[in-house]
């Protein structure tokens, strides 16, 4: 069973890469202008919307605008789509028709779906209206990852550039992540799910009469067309409760095989998009490389726990999980998702072995950098790259830079900014939650397990990654607010400070190559590796004391 | 500076113990904001302790755990002072011997009037001759005297300062050994360079510079960071029925704060300048001591840096059929009322061909002298009807014409050989006769080839400027073995080249005397002034080099470089070091409770109470065991950024990982 | 350096802007995009697009792709399901390893059947869980062909050909789709 594991897990790697590389330099063409074989067809499109936009693409601004229009493309983002869940009761396509929904549950829905998290404290087949669902979430998935992307892609000019205030155009990057990437990668794949078996209609919930002669409602719905986004631009947020673990979202392995692909392959890509935009290839391929280490420890624990079993009842631990999928595709897809900010789950992390919890947990805690979110995640290993060459140059006796550019203390500002703020609002609000009732009343296990319910829901929101201990009765207005608050600190207190980063890089001078540190060698890697691992273990230690690692201890010491 | 003792006198730590205390002011301690934290932690749980005394609980535990925080502000406080002393210690001897000293000043209207030096102010115009003390930092501006420089350089050899030329400047307290000298002084009390550096080193004047700031920076998010964790520790223990004390949870965050580097920091970076002083560079500002460490590329002067500055007659080279003694006996002649350095070397190697002795030499009766003008380009003497000259070739080649001698064509031999070997060729004529060719040459400082080829070895480029033609310029380049060089530099040239090298990217040193380097000083990033250059340099430079040993640079890169070296290196052992005090306190915190936990108790310690009091001692009493490498500095030499990074990884990441097991189980069980 | 915006003007223009870009990406994304989706999968895929959906007798009896429960003795029984396979509210039990109700759960289980296998006592994830482990299938067979009065060995073929296949051995477990498996044995 090892030996077979081992080997789909080395395959799929393989896979991963030969799919990321192309998409890498395929993305690099794309946010530099150049052409790429698609551009006969979208080309005229792209220019089509900016003229109604009212968008010039030549124009580009400085970061102090550049973040003021993100920001304000994001405000209306969350009021419309509040708005449209207070009000779908009285709009078409709402064929079952679902009320409007609670205030504290649209409000954190708009910020989780705006914030790339979607983190989903409802639902989706018994809440949602099928117009909702359409022009809300799957709406919001796109433009969520676009901004996420444009995020990564201004970052990296920050690189390149030299001596200059324009870090690019919002407009422009947000456009072109979703017209020449996010939609045709869409199209490609939601028919491809049709085609398995994922549903995509209009139609009312069918009433079946099941064989045994009970009556059986089944939920329908537009789902391919989401499902395809909420992969691709790891948002996670799925149509039904189930998330993908419903047959209709996910029915068969092979779905199961792409659709984790499909929620790594961008993120994936992104480094070496890096790469090919920084002119030298080899630093993409260390920044990748320094994920893969890490998703790959990661991986080695998290199934070497989950196959033990569960030892107090002797059984394999199938609770929460699709035997299409059986136990090491349930943790390929948990340990991915957690680590791209995904979000989906193709079982119920609230049923796994602590241990396996554990690093599901962490993966959010560090800060989603293992490949990490669409952009964002690039962005946040980058800022860790930041921290270790500020190390590294202090080491060899050098003024710290990076890439080029020097390190002086307002990066440091900002890179610790980044650094710390998440950590601290899901500590805070962890420590908020279990000790009130009205945190602790959500609790769906008792003892150390119920902690890690706290603890995942909250390093889920901070990392932006939406998927849960469903066990936790989130859709509370504690848990919605708190967890809403959670979810902009992460997303901002990354995308802000990044760039502000980034404009400041822009404007510094380059320094000779000959002088700089070699940042694409294992020393550089094993470093930021260290690097991450510490600072994330040094933050949570005490808190995955009492939670997974005490309810480790405690199952292999039941009953004695 | 005389003092290159050590800092280990018994004067000095009892000075430091007693700043330690004083030290503890908050106002002086929230400017090192993580010691500060403790400090508030110490106050805190002192404060809980005295509470327990009043109320009759038992109040050992808290005792101790207080005791140990004010120790541990108290070492990092030492720490200081220590780096502080060395160098108040020196500027204060230094202040004693010029508070005595008496200035002759000299007023506007002739007179001349005693005041105590310290009430010299910039502008004044003092008078000072033989074994008078120098008494105060100004500019020669007439006279010429020889200098006893070992005040302040520790070196006894005399050096020679006159007005005219790139050696005007003298420095307060050094002694004039014969000679008489008009100086304008340059600063006001208080002002001078020695006082400036001072303030360098003294932690309340002194001014951060960007690098500690940056880490300074990461060090307060660190704290920020464990002050949350460990607070909201408090609130999930409470979910898992445990109670933690505050003094304990002061101490878990004193434990994981980056304290030891935090404590360590201001000391490293004023051993730095210690350091400095003790190789008698007085830097100007912080900044540019680290970018030191960054240099890729160096601006040197041939002249007075490169080379010694003024050129010396080496050879004499006689015309055919004319004798050496006679070439050297005219040439001697005529450069007798010669006041330049090469006139006198002229008279210095005649002197020697001659095997004569200085006394013996006098104008014969009835010479007039004929001084060196720009037109003529020539110089010589008139004794009677013979009529001496000696000069550049076209210009001796005109004097002879009217004799109608042929101008031998040896003898224009001899002037292109010593032109192409970068010589300077002085032809001799008497009367109609040319004598032959005196050749001037400039001779390199010693020890530059080998200072040049450390600077090539780490790394640095080394750039020679200098207003010879390029002919000359290669051969003294090639001699030298700098990498590259300008020929037929104007004064603009050098301001030039920096900018063009900054603005590719390039962090450039510049090492110069003159008032012409003014401006090229002033835009370096690293800009070294010889102590014994003009005003103007030494004000545009940031560091002054008083021994104006032109590759006092490389000091100046490995204490630059050393400095940043120690704080990361440290930095790295105070985070690693967390790893430990984590295994050691949070079993401690639960175990009561859930006493499986007690399976990360991997070092095995006592009891709860003595983990966590052995882990606070440990992070106390590291900070006194790494004073001396603070202030020594992590050895650097000249190794590859590569081996330097593996080898400050290994002692202090992995070192620091592993040692406080150690160290925490010792105490521990010494404790118990 | 300069404001990025003059006034109150600018401002109040890049909100506009900001909105109508916005409207203009969510008709084009969440309109027109999914109803293209739908209106291809309709015409090409049907089957697939409206719910993989199995008709007998004229009437919906069930989804190819969703589980449904069986827990007579004649039947294959399914997988225990937290939402009783409600297909309008799918979901999950979310015990942890160590819950009370977990353990309850399994071992009133053990006490009624010698061997067991992991699904056959644990809840999906889903709820909706459609397949039951080929071990699972073998250890109920001995039971369903006395029920039926069938010889094992036809039982045994009816498994093999009801059970879905993994992708093709880089990814996935087979499973024994328990509906089909029981429509098949109700038809023979």
């Amino acid at each position: 069973m090892y030996n077979s594991a081992l080997l789909q897990v080395v395959l799929f790697i393989i896979i991963l890469i030969i799919l990321a590389l192309p998409l890498g330099e395929y993305m690099a063409k794309v946010f530099t202008g150049q052409q790429v074989w698609l551009s006969f067809l979208i080309r005229p499109v792209e220019k089509f919307l900016y003229r109604i936009f009212g968008v010039d693409e030549t124009k580009e601004t400085d970061w102090k605008s550049y973040t003021f229009s993100l920001i304000v493309f994001n405000a209306v983002g969350i009021v419309v789509l509040f708005i449209l869940q207070l009000i779908q009761h009285i709009l078409p396509l709402n064929p079952q028709g679902l009320s409007s929904v609670r205030w504290d549950t649209a409000l954190n829905t708009a910020v989780s779906f705006v914030a790339n998290t979607n983190w989903q404290a409802y639902g989706g087949e018994s809440t949602m209206s099928y117009l909702t669902q359409m022009l809300g979430m799957t709406a919001q998935n796109f433009v969520s990852s676009a901004v996420g992307i444009a995020v990564a892609v201004t970052f990296i000019r920050g690189f390149v550039r030299k001596s200059v205030k324009e870090i690019g155009n919002f407009w422009v990057d947000l456009t072109r992540s979703i017209i020449y990437l996010l939609l045709p990668l869409s199209i490609v794949f939601s028919l491809f799910l049709v085609s398995q078996g994922v549903i995509q209609n209009f139609n009312p919930y069918t009433k079946a009469q099941t064989i045994q002669g009970q009556e059986q409602v089944i939920a329908q719905g537009p789902v391919a067309s989401q499902e395809a986004i909420k992969i691709l631009g790891t948002n996670g947020g799925g149509f039904f409760n189930a998330n993908s673990s419903h047959p209709y979202e996910n029915p068969k392995p092979i779905t199961d095989y792409f659709e984790i692909l499909g929620f790594l392959v961008i993120s994936a890509a992104l480094p070496f998009t890096f790469g090919a935009m920084l002119n030298n290839r080899k630093q993409g391929w260390a920044i990748f490389i320094s994920m893969l280490t890490l998703y790959l420890i990661g991986l080695s624990v998290a199934l070497w726990s989950e196959y033990h079993g569960n030892p107090i009842l002797g059984l394999d631990n199938m609770e929460g999980k699709e035997v299409r999928f059986g136990i090491l595709n349930s943790v390929v897809f948990g340990h991915s998702t957690t680590s791209t900010s995904c979000g989906a789950v193709n079982a119920m992390h609230d049923s796994f072995m602590p241990l396996t919890a554990m690093i599901l947990m962490f993966n959010m805690m560090i800060g989603e950098v293992v490949f990490g979110g669409v952009g964002v995640g690039l962005v946040g290993m980058l800022i860790y790259a930041i921290l270790t060459m500020f190390l590294i140059g202090l080491m060899i006796g050098r003024t710290p830079e990076i890439f080029g550019k020097k390190l002086e203390p307002f990066e440091m500002i900002m890179a610790v900014l980044v650094l710390i703020l998440p950590s601290i609002i899901q500590l805070v609000f962890g420590a908020l939650a279990s000790s009130t009732t009205l945190g602790l009343s959500s609790l769906n296990n008792a003892g150390p397990h119920g902690l890690s319910e706290i603890l995942y829901a909250f390093a889920s929101g901070a990392g932006n990654n939406g998927s849960a201990f469903a066990g936790l009765n989130a859709n509370t207005p504690f848990y919605n607010l708190t967890l809403a608050v959670a979810m902009l600190v992460g997303r901002f207190a990354t995308i802000i400070p990044s760039l502000t980063i980034a404009g400041s890089l822009a404007q510094k001078k380059s320094t000779p190559e000959i002088s700089r540190f070699p940042t694409s060698g294992p020393l550089f890697i094993i470093s930021i590796v260290a690097v991450v691992v510490v600072v994330g273990a040094l933050t949570f230690f005490p808190v995955l004391v009492i939670g997974p690692i005490l309810e480790h201890l405690e199952i292999f010491t039941y009953g004695n | 500076m005389e003092t290159k003792k050590t800092i280990w006198q018994p004067k000095f730590i009892v000075r430091a113990v007693y700043d330690s205390f004083i030290k503890l002011n908050p106002l002086n301690m929230y400017r090192n904001p993580v010691m500060f934290a403790v400090e508030i932690g110490s106050i805190l749980t002192a404060l809980i302790t005295v509470y327990n005394i009043i109320q009759g609980h038992p109040f050992g535990f808290n005792l101790q755990i207080s005791l140990w925080l004010w120790f541990t502000v108290l070492f990092a406080n030492f720490a200081e002072a220590l780096a502080e002393g060395k160098g108040k210690a020196q500027a204060e001897s230094l202040k004693q011997a010029r508070s005595d000293i008496i200035a002759q000043k000299l007023l506007p209207n002739g007179d001349i009037e005693s005041i105590p030096a310290l009430a010299l102010r910039k502008g004044d115009i003092a008078l000072a001759s033989d074994n008078h003390i120098i008494p105060s930092d100004g500019e020669i501006i007439e006279g010429v005297a020889l200098v006893d420089e070992s005040a302040i350089t520790g070196e006894s050899a005399p050096v020679v300062r006159e007005f005219g030329g790139d050696k005007t400047g003298v420095t307060g307290g050094t002694k004039v050994l014969s000679g008489n000298i008009k100086i304008k002084i340059t600063v006001n009390p208080g002002e001078t360079f020695l006082d400036q550096m001072v303030g360098m080193i003294e932690s309340a004047k002194r001014q951060k510079t960007p690098n500690e700031k940056a880490l300074e920076i990461l060090l307060v998010g660190l704290t920020v960071l464990f002050f949350v964790v460990v607070v909201t520790l408090n609130f999930y223990a409470g979910y898992v029925n445990v109670k933690i004390s505050i003094p304990i949870l002061v101490a878990l965050l004193v434990c994981l704060m980056p304290t030891t580097i935090g404590g360590l920091l201001p000391a490293i970076g004023i051993a730095g300048m210690d350091r400095l002083m003790s190789r008698n560079v007085i830097a100007l500002s912080g900044r540019a001591v680290e970018a030191a460490g960054d240099v890729n590329i160096v601006l040197l002067d041939k002249t007075g840096t490169i080379t010694l500055g003024n050129r010396i007659a080496t050879e004499f080279i006689p015309a055919p059929g004319v004798e050496e003694k006679q070439l050297a006996r005219a040439a001697m002649l005529s450069s007798l009322a010669d006041e330049t350095p090469e006139g006198r070397s002229v008279v210095i190697l005649a002197k020697e061909k001659l095997r004569m002795r200085g006394r013996d030499i006098t104008a014969p009766e009835g010479s007039k002298f004929i001084s060196f003008s720009a037109e003529t380009r020539m110089s010589g003497v008139d004794i009677n009807d013979r009529q001496i000259r000696k000069g550049a070739t076209d210009a001796i080649k005109d004097f002879v014409k009217p004799y109608n001698k042929q101008f031998p064509k040896e003898v224009g031999y001899a002037v292109d050989r010593v032109g192409g070997e970068g010589g300077t060729p002085l032809v001799v004529c008497e009367n109609g006769n040319v004598l032959g060719v005196v050749r001037l040459k400039d001779v390199l400082k010693h020890g530059i080839r080998e200072r040049l080829s450390q600077l090539k070895n780490i790394g640095i480029t080394s750039v020679m400027i200098t207003g010879d033609n390029p002919t000359t310029a290669a051969a003294i380049a090639a001699e030298a073995g700098v990498s590259d060089f300008i020929a037929q530099a104007r004064p603009e040239t050098k301001l030039e080249r920096i900018r063009k090298f900054q603005s590719e990217g390039y962090m450039v040193a510049m090492i110069g005397d003159g008032t012409n380097d003014a401006p090229a000083l002033a835009q370096a990033d690293v800009a070294v002034a010889m102590n014994a250059g003009t005003q103007a340099a030494r004000e545009a430079a940031n560091m002054v080099d008083l021994d104006s040993t032109p590759t006092k640079l490389l000091d100046i890169v490995e204490i630059g470089k050393q400095i940043l070296i120690t704080r990361g290196a440290l930095t790295t052992f105070s985070v690693a070091n967390d790893v430990a005090k984590y295994f050691a306190i949070i079993p401690a915190l639960f175990a009561v409770q859930y006493p499986i936990l007690n399976t990360l108790n991997v070092m095995r310690l006592s009891s709860p109470q003595s983990a966590i009091l052995s882990a606070v001692i440990f992070n106390a009493i590291i900070i006194p065991f790494l004073i001396p490498l603070s202030l020594k500095g992590v050895q650097c030499k000249q190794d590859s950024p590569m081996s330097l990074l593996i080898r400050n990884l290994f002692i202090y990441g992995l070192g620091g990982l592993i040692l406080p097991f150690i160290g925490i189980k010792l105490i521990d069980m010494i404790i118990h | 350096m300069c404001l990025p915006l003059q006034g109150k003007e600018n401002f109040m223009k890049e909100i506009i802007k900001s909105i109508k870009i916005y409207l203009i990406f969510t008709v084009l994304l969440g309109l027109v995009y999914p109803l293209i989706i739908a209106a291809i999968a309709q015409i090409t895929m049907p089957y697939q697009a409206n719910g993989s959906l199995i008709i007998k007798d004229g009437r919906v009896i069930g989804s190819e792709l969703i589980g449904q429960k069986f827990d007579k003795p004649e039947y294959f029984n399914s997988r225990p399901s937290a939402v009783n396979y409600n297909a309008a509210g799918s979901g999950a039990s979310n015990y942890g390893p160590m819950n009370e109700k977990l353990i309850e759960q399994v071992n009133s289980y053990k006490k009624n059947n010698k061997k067991i296998t992991a699904d056959m006592v644990m809840a999906s994830a889903s709820g909706l869980d459609p397949h039951i482990s080929i071990e699972n299938a073998m250890l109920q067979l001995p039971r369903v062909a006395r029920q039926r009065n069938l010889p094992e060995s036809k039982v045994k073929e009816l498994v093999n050909e009801n059970t879905d296949p993994d992708f093709v051995g880089i990814w996935g477990k087979a499973g024994v789709n328990v509906l089909k498996l029981n429509l098949t044995l109700d038809s023979l």
